[in-house]
């Protein structure tokens, strides 16, 4: 019946032979790769799961993580997405403990399967660096397009559970964007403005995001691009509609070796304030403000101590830093910590805006992320997108100007 | 009648049919502790899918949707099987988690919700038409 070509080893996992988890998983993997036409399953490098955080989890997946955890171990390096909650300074943070409970139930189950527990969407600042051409499988998008885009790894847009599944097997069926043929560009981007800031990359991503919709963008017109303003792009261009890989000519990898697509649209001033005008609110006072959507590199934070610095959050306000707690360790032995903290600032190490349980805490957020608007929305926020300096200068006077 | 699809996850169900031509998320579109579709405005919000052979083009939404799926396995809500038009990630893989007969590629145009219907691996074999009552 089954159509993939199995080895020898796969079909014994599949059959039971080395256990519950792993049978689950080759079942999982097997189905995927008959849906989406597979013709072999490939060794990955590494995996990274999504699906941590309980507020979108709930019981259901606890016991299946459990479950799964009696005899799975993970067979490759293996990182974790944020979780609902810093797992340390969660009461701080105003997570209640029965929520915190639940929340370290789920990170014990993945900690028994040997997966790492890093809490982040940026696996490649921290220690899961792939190598260009090799065959992954992430989860998170904002990753995953970095992996594909700006390294030049191989990774399709895994969900939780396929993800988990290709951890425990070391495997991932061989389709999508494991193959070169589905690679190429589909539309020509060319970007006709000047992008200052991060929420400007963001803004582009989203303009680019809705023009190529389920698409692969190959984007000229852009000079230059530090690592911070590729992580911000990666995580709107996604969240916004495209598909998890563009191409950047003289930037990415690649980019000079792919044919230019006919199709092509411009990017004008007049879309990115369509970018702002959509995804802004009207806000007077800010709640919140967030930055760290995909998680602060060090540099930001950085940047953000230096902003703070003989300054006072407002006390109408609270801003939080969400980072991986290996970045935070590090800006608390250079100081940066004891600066942003001294300030009135909050880290938020493991967990971050999109995934902590928010709704109904905040009215209001102002963000220098896109794809963090995204995500507030839903939380019920009114969302204002900005500079950082426009952000930290709201967390200071309680207000947006 | 018989038809005859690809097997998403194999096994035997027998139950009526309950059908939508609109696709579902199990993730905030079914209520996993009833089993009803919550979905404003879906063709079968309100009805239960409890014990059901679900019939639907395609899941959509986000991945959680697999999780929702177990859940209501574990909380008796689940449907008995599931028919696809084309199965996508989330479904497929919530069936396997939670052990629910489903098969894809099926001509959902040939039942319809009440028909009593058979799911054995690939197969579906319709024994009772609603029509016909």
């Amino acid at each position: 019946m089954t159509r993939m070509r199995l080895t020898k080893e796969e079909e014994k996992m599949l059959c039971g032979e080395e256990g519950y988890a792993a049978k689950k998983s080759m079942e999982i993997l097997v189905a995927l790769g008959e849906i989406y036409n597979a013709e072999a399953l490939v060794n990955v490098g590494s995996v990274q799961v999504a699906g941590v955080s309980y507020h979108n989890l709930g019981e259901a997946g606890l016991e299946f993580l459990k479950e799964l955890a009696r005899d799975g171990r993970v067979k490759v390096l293996t990182t974790l997405n944020p979780a609902g909650m810093d797992l340390k300074n969660w009461r701080a943070l105003g997570i209640t403990p029965e929520f915190a409970e639940k929340q370290n139930r789920v990170i014990d189950a993945f900690r028994r399967m040997g997966v790492i527990i890093s809490c982040t969407c940026t696996p490649y600042l921290i220690g899961s660096l792939p190598r260009y051409g090799e065959h992954i499988a992430w989860s998170e998008s904002s990753a995953v397009t970095f992996a594909n885009s700006v390294i030049g790894a191989k990774t399709n847009r895994e969900g939780g559970p396929s993800a988990l599944a290709a951890a425990l097997v070391g495997k991932t069926p061989c389709y999508g964007l494991h193959l070169e043929e589905n690679r190429a560009p589909d539309v020509h981007v060319d970007v006709k403005v000047y992008l200052k800031t991060l929420s400007d990359w963001g803004a582009l991503g989203w303009c680019i995001g809705r023009k190529a919709e389920n698409k692969i963008p190959y984007i000229t017109g852009v000079g230059k691009a530090s690592l911070d303003d590729l992580k911000s792009f990666c995580a709107s261009v996604v969240t916004y509609g495209a598909k998890p890989l563009f191409f950047i000519k003289g930037i990415t990898p690649d980019s000079d070796r792919q044919q230019i697509p006919k199709e092509k649209v411009t990017i004008e001033d007049q879309h990115m304030k369509e970018a702002f005008d959509s995804i802004n609110d009207e806000v007077e006072t800010v709640d919140l403000v967030c930055i760290g959507c995909p998680h602060c590199s060090i540099r930001e934070v950085a940047r953000i101590a230096g902003l703070l610095h003989s300054r006072k959050v407002s006390s109408n306000t609270e801003l939080w830093i969400a980072t991986s707690r290996l970045v935070k360790q590090l800006a608390d032995e250079i100081g940066y910590t004891r600066t942003i903290e001294s300030a009135g600032g909050r880290f938020a190490c493991d967990t971050c805006m999109a995934v902590a349980p928010l709704k109904g805490r905040f009215k209001s957020v102002a963000t220098n992320s896109a794809k963090g608007c995204y995500y507030s929305r839903h939380n019920g926020m009114a969302t204002r997108l900005g500079s950082l300096e426009d952000c930290i200068n709201a967390a200071v006077t309680g207000k947006w100007s | 009648m018989e038809l005859r699809g690809r097997t998403i996850f194999k096994g035997v169900a027998k139950g009526e049919v309950l059908a939508t031509s609109q696709p579902i998320s199990f993730y905030g579109g079914v209520d996993p502790s009833t089993g009803v579709v919550v979905e404003k405005g879906h063709e079968l919000e309100g009805q239960a899918v409890k014990g059901k052979i679900l019939a639907f083009p395609n899941g959509k939404g986000s991945t959680v949707g697999s999780y929702t799926l177990y859940r209501m396995k574990r909380s008796y809500t689940a449907p008995a099987g599931i028919l696809n038009q084309e199965c996508e990630t989330v479904v497929a893989v919530g069936a396997i988690i939670s052990e629910i007969p489903c098969i894809d590629r099926i001509d959902l145009s040939k039942i319809e919700t009440g028909d009593i219907v058979c799911l054995n691996n690939d197969r579906v074999r319709v024994e009772r038409r609603k029509r016909l009552e």
